[in-house]
C-alpha cells in the first residue's frame, strides 16, 4: 500500500484562500481517485503562503479489473437498435456474444476493463484537478494558457512505499512533476528533494517552513500572549486576524512593539481598527485601564539583529498611520463640537438611492418618523428627533470615510463631544442594530425609536418604488430590516399599530417619487393620517389635502394614490407577517397558530399578535384546548351545513327556556360563564385568561354532542340548538380564527 | 552597490541602472499629466497585443485630491512613480524584483519582505490584474501585478507590472520622517537640495489651485473637448489621404483619453462631482480607453500584421 505526496508550489497565495484551497485539493483528488477505482486509508491537506500539499496514505497500488455483462437487443433487431447498444457499451459488433434467452436469441456484451496502475490514475486526476481548480479568482502568466491563483512553479507528485519513492510523471504546460521543492524564500531558498510526507514535513521545518496552518497560528498566539503577559498586558483576541496572519507567513516570528504616547488618547476602537486593517497588527491591552498600549506584529523572517530593524520599520509605519488617524480624529472633533452642521449639509450630496433621494432627505424622513414613534416606545419625542438628525452625521466624518466599519461608533463619540444627551449619543451607535439574528437588540427608548424609524423608512421606501425582495434576491437586505423591526418591537414589548405608520411613510415616499407636486399635500396628509390613526379616515384627509393644494388635481388621481398607498402598506404588513412566521417557527410556534391569530383584527400590532399566538399555542397544548378544537369544528360543520341548506344565518340568540336536556342546560351555563370572563379579558388583552375560559367550555361541549341530537324533529328545538352552536362558534372566533387550525 | 544610497535621485539612478542591466528599455516620463505610471502608453497600450516588450521609466504623477500644501509628511499632489513593464512576464519576476530592492540598499536578510494579496483594477482604463502589494517591515513599497485585461482585451501574453512609490520608498531607505526633509541630491554636494527646496512651493501653489481656484466651468468644457476630440480622431479612416499610408492614430487619441482622465481628477478635487455622477464620468473615460485599445490592436505595435 503506497503513500502519495502532492505539493503545488507557487508564488504567494492570498491568505484568505489558503484553507479552502487545501480542502478543495483534498476533495478533488480523493474523489477522482475513488471514482477511478482506487481506495485510500487517510488523507490530509495543508497550506502555506507558497504551497498547497496533500498527503494520502494506504493507497491501493492499482485499480481492480472489472467485468460487466450487458443484455442487448434480440438477434435480428434493427441495425439502429444494435448500433445504439454498441455505442452505450463501448464495444464492437465482433465482441458481441449470442446467447439463448426465454424469448429467443439475444446479443450480450461483455465489458472487461483491466486494472490500472495508481500512478496512471493519479497523473490523470491531478492534471484535471489543476486545470479545473475552483479558485475564487485565478490568472494567467507569461505566455501560457494555464490558470492558477498566482504563477505555479513546481509540482511534487511521488508515490512511496518500503521500496522507496517514485515520481509520478506529469507535464502540465511545461511544468513537470518531480520530488523537489524549496524552503523559506529568504532563509532556505535552495531546492531539496523528499521521499515521502514525513520527510517532507521534517525537511520543510529545517528549511524554515511550518507546513501546518494551525501549528503556525498556535505558535503566534502562544508567543504573543507570553510576550504581552511578561509586561502585565493581554493580547486582544481576534481569530479572524490570527488565521489571516498565519496565512501570511511560513516561519512566524512574533515581535511586540510600542505605540507612541501621543496616540494613546485616541479611542481604543480607532487604534485597533487602524492597526488591524492597515498593518495586520494585534492590539495589546492593559487589563487595568482597558487601553491599547502596544501591538504585536508577526514577521516572516529571522534576522541577525533579532528583528530590531523590522520592528523599528513597523513602528515607523504605524506612527504615520496613527498620525493620519489622529489628524482625522482632531478634524472631526472640531466639526463635532461646532454642532456637525457641515457633515449634515454634505449628506445632501450623498445619494441613498436615485429614486429615494439623498441621505439628507432620508434623515429628514427618519427624524419625523422617530418623533412619531417615540411615544409608543417610551422615548422623548424631542430627543428621538434630535438623535435621528445626527445619527448618520458621522458618515461624512473623515474617520468613517477612512474606516467605514467604525460608522455608528464614531457617531457616538462625536455626539458625546458635541455635548448632546447621552441617549442621543447612544442612538447614533445603536440605531443600526440588530444587524443579524444573533445581534443584540437596543433597549434604550431613543435608540429603539431611531432604529425603528430607520428600518421602516428603508422598507416603505423600497416598497413605494417597487424594489421588493424576490426569491433569493434581496440586494437591499430588506428581510434583515423587517426581522430587525420585528425583534425591536417584540423584545421591547412595543404595543403599537404598524399599519398607519407604514401608510404614512409609504405616502411620503410616493410623494417624492411623483415629484414636488404632491410633496406638500402628502406631508399634510401624512400628519393628519397619523393623528387619525385609522386607515378609513385617510379619505377625509385626502379631501382636506386636495382643498388646500394650490394645484387642484383631479379627484380620480387622489383616489388612485390612496388606493395604491393602502395596497402597498397592506402588502408590506403581509411581508412582515411572513417574516414573523419564520421567526416564531424557530421559537416553536406552528404556522397555523400564527395564521389563526393573523386573521384577527389588530394584526398590525406585532406584540399583541405574538401574545395571542403564544396564549393560543399554550391552550392548544392542553387536553381541553385540543379537544375543544374538535368540538368547535363539529359545531362549525353542523352549522355551516344547516345554514347552507336553510339559507339563513343562525345567529339569533338561543334561549334557555327551550333547553330540554341537562347537557343542553349545562352548555348554556358554561357559555354564560365563559362569556362573562372572555369579554373583559379580551378588552384587557389578557389572552391567556380568555383562552383558558374558552377551553373550559370543552366538557360541556363534549357532553352536549354525546347526549343531544341537534337536528331534532321539533323545528323550535332544532333552531334553538343551532343558535346555541352559533354561540360556541362566536365565542371561539372572538379569541382567534380557529378555522385555520390544522388537524 | 552594497552601500546605502544617499539621496532621492541616487535611488532613482540605481533603479535605472538595475533595470537597464536586466534588459529593459529605459524610457523617459510621458509628457502629459497622469494619475499614475500605468497611464503612460508604454504600459497601457504596450500591454496589449502579442509583441514582446520590456520597459522601465520614472513617471511624475498627479493626484489633486492628495494635496496637503506640502505639510503632510507623506502626502503630495505631485509625486514620482517608478514603473517596470515586461511582456511576457518572466518566470523569475519576483526574484528580479527582489534584486532591485537589493540594488537600492534593502538587505533582504535584515528586513521582512512580504507579498500581500492586492488585486489591481482601474475602472477608468477597463483594466485589471492580480498580484500583491509588497511589504517591507509593514510598509507598502511596491505594487506587483500580472495584467489580465486592459481596455477590455485579455492580455495575451500577460505582462508583469511593477510600480514603486518612489518618495515613500526613498524616505524609508534614507530614514527620513518628512518627505520635505529628504535629500534630493547628494547632501555632500556643493549645493545640497532637499525635496523641500524643489517642491514645497509648488505643492502649495497647486494645492490652492486644485482645491479652490481651478475654474470648474473651464475644466468641464475641457473634459468635453478632450472626449469629443478623442472620438473624432478615432473616427478617421485608416488610410491617410495625404500619404496614402495606413495610419491609425491610436496614440493621439489616447492622449485625449489621458487628458479627460486628469480633468476628471481635477473636477473631483474641486468637489463638484457627486457620487452618482462620479460613476458616469469614470464610465465616459473608460469608453475612450476602450476605443483607444480597439485602435491600438489594429496597429503594428499592437500586434496586427503590417
Amino acid at each position: 500500500m503506497p503513500d502519495l505526496l502532492i505539493e503545488l508550489f507557487s508564488e504567494e497565495i492570498p491568505a484568505r484562500m489558503q484553507t479552502r484551497a487545501a480542502d478543495d485539493l483534498k476533495k478533488l483528488v480523493t474523489d477522482g481517485l475513488v471514482e477511478a477505482g482506487l481506495t485510500y486509508a487517510g488523507a490530509a491537506a495543508f497550506s502555506t503562503p507558497r504551497r498547497l500539499a496533500l498527503s494520502l496514505d494506504g493507497l491501493s497500488a492499482e485499480s481492480k479489473a472489472t467485468r460487466e455483462e450487458r443484455k442487448g437487443p434480440k438477434v435480428g433487431a434493427p441495425d439502429k437498435a444494435i448500433d445504439g447498444f454498441l455505442r452505450g457499451a463501448g464495444v464492437t459488433r465482433e465482441d458481441l456474444e449470442i446467447r439463448d434467452d426465454k424469448k429467443g436469441q439475444v446479443y450480450f456484451a461483455v465489458i472487461e476493463k483491466p486494472g490500472r496502475l495508481a500512478a496512471d490514475i493519479i497523473a490523470e486526476v491531478l492534471e484535471k484537478t489543476i486545470r479545473n481548480f475552483p479558485w475564487p479568482k485565478s490568472m494567467r502568466w507569461g505566455d501560457g494558457p494555464l490558470k492558477w491563483v498566482r504563477p505555479l512553479h513546481s509540482i511534487i507528485c511521488i508515490l512511496s512505499d518500503e521500496a522507496g519513492a517514485q515520481v509520478v510523471p506529469l507535464d502540465i504546460d511545461g511544468i513537470t512533476s518531480g520530488d523537489s521543492t524549496r524552503g523559506h524564500r529568504f532563509l532556505a531558498p535552495d531546492a531539496f528533494s523528499v521521499t515521502g510526507f514525513d520527510d517532507y514535513e521534517a525537511k520543510l521545518k529545517r528549511a524554515h517552513v511550518i507546513l501546518r496552518a494551525d501549528e503556525r497560528a498556535e505558535l503566534i498566539w502562544h508567543d504573543a500572549t507570553n510576550q504581552a503577559f511578561a509586561l502585565g498586558l493581554e493580547v486582544v483576541e481576534d481569530r479572524g486576524l490570527l488565521a489571516e496572519v498565519a496565512g501570511l507567513v511560513e516561519w512566524p516570528v512574533v515581535l511586540l512593539g510600542q505605540i507612541a504616547d501621543t496616540f494613546l488618547g485616541l479611542p481604543p476602537e480607532v487604534l485597533q481598527t487602524s492597526m488591524k486593517e492597515h498593518q495586520k497588527f494585534f492590539s495589546v491591552r492593559n487589563p487595568k485601564t482597558s487601553r491599547i498600549e502596544r501591538f504585536v506584529t508577526v514577521a516572516n523572517m529571522e534576522t541577525a539583529d533579532h528583528g530590531a530593524t523590522i520592528l523599528a520599520g513597523n513602528q515607523k509605519v504605524l506612527f504615520a498611520r496613527l498620525a493620519d488617524a489622529k489628524f482625522f480624529w482632531e478634524n472631526d472633533l472640531r466639526v463635532a463640537k461646532a454642532g456637525m452642521d457641515p457633515w449634515l449639509e454634505s449628506l445632501s450630496n450623498v445619494t441613498f438611492h436615485n429614486k429615494l433621494g439623498s441621505q439628507k432627505d432620508r434623515i429628514e424622513r427618519i427624524a419625523a418618523l422617530a418623533r412619531e414613534i417615540a411615544p409608543a416606545v417610551g422615548a422623548d419625542p424631542e430627543l428621538a428627533e434630535q438623535a435621528a438628525r445626527v445619527a448618520k452625521a458621522d458618515l461624512s466624518s473623515e474617520m468613517v470615510y477612512e474606516f467605514p466599519e467604525l460608522q455608528g461608533l464614531m457617531g457616538r463619540y462625536y455626539a458625546t463631544e458635541a455635548g448632546l444627551d447621552a441617549s442621543v449619543a447612544a442612538a447614533c451607535q445603536e440605531h443600526y442594530s440588530p444587524l443579524g439574528p444573533s445581534d443584540d437588540v437596543p433597549t434604550a427608548p431613543v435608540s429603539v425609536a431611531v432604529a425603528l424609524a430607520d428600518k421602516i423608512d428603508t422598507l416603505t421606501g423600497f416598497w413605494a418604488i417597487d424594489e421588493k425582495p424576490t426569491g433569493s434576491k434581496d440586494p437591499f437586505a430588506l428581510r434583515r430590516a423587517a426581522l430587525g423591526v420585528i425583534r425591536l418591537v417584540l423584545e421591547n414589548s412595543v404595543s403599537s399599530k404598524l399599519l398607519p405608520v407604514f401608510q404614512l411613510t409609504v405616502l411620503k415616499h410616493m410623494a417624492r417619487v411623483r415629484g414636488s407636486e404632491y410633496a406638500m399635500m402628502a406631508d399634510k396628509a401624512a400628519l393628519a393620517l397619523i393623528e387619525a390613526g385609522k386607515q378609513n379616515e385617510a379619505a377625509r384627509v385626502f379631501e382636506a389635502l386636495r382643498a388646500e393644494a394650490a394645484d387642484t388635481s383631479d379627484e380620480e388621481a387622489n383616489k388612485k394614490l390612496l388606493a395604491a398607498m393602502n395596497a402597498m402598506a397592506a402588502d408590506l404588513l403581509s411581508f412582515f407577517h411572513d417574516r414573523l412566521k419564520v421567526f416564531l417557527k424557530d421559537k416553536g410556534i406552528r404556522h397555523d397558530i400564527i395564521d389563526a391569530c393573523i386573521a384577527m383584527p389588530g394584526n398590525d400590532d406585532l406584540t399583541l399578535l405574538v401574545k395571542r399566538a403564544e396564549a393560543l399555542a399554550e391552550t392548544l397544548a392542553t387536553d381541553d384546548g385540543e379537544n375543544l378544537i374538535q368540538g368547535f369544528k363539529r359545531a362549525n360543520n353542523i352549522l355551516t351545513q344547516a345554514e347552507e341548506k336553510d339559507g339563513v344565518e343562525y345567529s339569533y340568540g338561543a334561549d334557555i327556556k327551550f333547553a330540554e336536556d341537562d347537557a343542553e342546560k349545562a352548555l348554556f351555563a358554561a357559555l354564560d360563564a365563559a362569556d362573562a370572563k372572555i369579554a373583559p379579558a379580551m378588552a384587557a388583552e389578557d389572552f391567556s385568561t380568555a383562552m383558558t375560559a374558552m377551553a373550559a367550555i370543552r366538557p360541556a361541549v363534549d357532553a352536549f354532542f354525546t347526549d343531544v341530537q341537534v337536528n331534532a324533529d321539533s323545528q323550535v328545538l332544532r333552531r334553538n340548538r343551532l343558535n346555541l352552536l352559533s354561540r360556541i362558534r362566536n365565542l371561539c372566533l372572538s379569541v382567534a380564527d380557529l378555522t385555520k387550525i390544522e388537524g | 552597490m552594497a552601500d546605502k544610497p544617499r539621496s532621492f535621485q541616487e535611488i532613482i539612478l540605481r533603479l535605472q541602472t538595475y533595470w537597464a542591466s536586466k534588459g529593459c528599455a529605459i524610457l523617459q516620463p510621458y509628457d502629459m499629466e497622469v494619475g499614475a505610471g500605468t497611464f503612460h502608453p508604454a504600459t497601457t497600450l504596450r500591454a496589449l497585443g502579442s509583441k514582446a516588450w520590456a520597459a522601465a521609466y520614472v513617471q511624475p504623477s498627479r493626484r489633486p485630491t492628495d494635496g496637503r500644501y506640502g505639510e503632510n509628511p507623506n502626502r503630495l499632489q505631485h509625486y514620482y512613480q517608478y514603473q517596470v513593464l515586461i511582456k511576457p512576464s518572466p518566470p523569475d519576476l519576483q526574484e528580479l524584483y527582489l534584486g532591485s530592492l537589493k540594488a537600492i540598499g534593502i538587505d533582504a536578510s535584515l528586513h521582512d519582505i512580504r507579498f500581500v494579496e492586492d488585486d489591481w483594477e482601474s475602472p477608468t482604463l477597463g483594466a485589471w490584474g492580480l498580484g500583491w502589494e509588497v511589504w517591507c517591515d509593514g510598509m507598502e513599497v511596491s505594487q506587483f501585478t500580472y495584467f489580465q485585461q486592459v481596455g477590455g482585451y485579455d492580455c495575451k501574453p500577460v505582462s508583469g507590472e511593477l510600480t514603486y512609490g518612489l518618495e515613500r520608498l526613498a524616505m524609508y531607505i534614507l530614514g527620513v520622517d518628512h518627505v520635505m526633509d529628504m535629500p534630493f541630491n547628494d547632501p555632500q554636494s556643493p549645493s545640497p537640495l532637499t525635496y523641500r527646496d524643489v517642491f514645497k512651493q509648488t505643492e502649495e501653489e497647486y494645492a490652492r489651485w486644485n482645491f479652490d481656484v481651478a475654474d470648474t466651468d473651464i475644466l468641464l468644457q475641457h473634459f468635453k473637448d478632450a472626449e469629443a476630440e478623442c472620438q473624432r480622431i478615432l473616427e478617421q479612416p485608416a488610410e491617410d489621404p495625404k500619404t496614402g499610408k495606413r495610419i491609425i492614430m491610436a496614440h493621439p487619441a489616447y492622449d485625449q483619453c489621458i487628458k479627460a482622465s486628469h480633468l476628471f481628477n481635477l473636477l473631483d478635487a474641486r468637489g463638484v462631482i457627486s457620487v452618482t455622477e462620479r460613476q458616469a464620468y469614470i464610465g465616459r473615460v473608460r469608453t475612450l480607453a476602450k476605443a483607444c485599445a480597439d485602435a491600438f490592436v489594429q496597429t503594428e505595435a499592437g500586434g496586427a500584421a503590417a
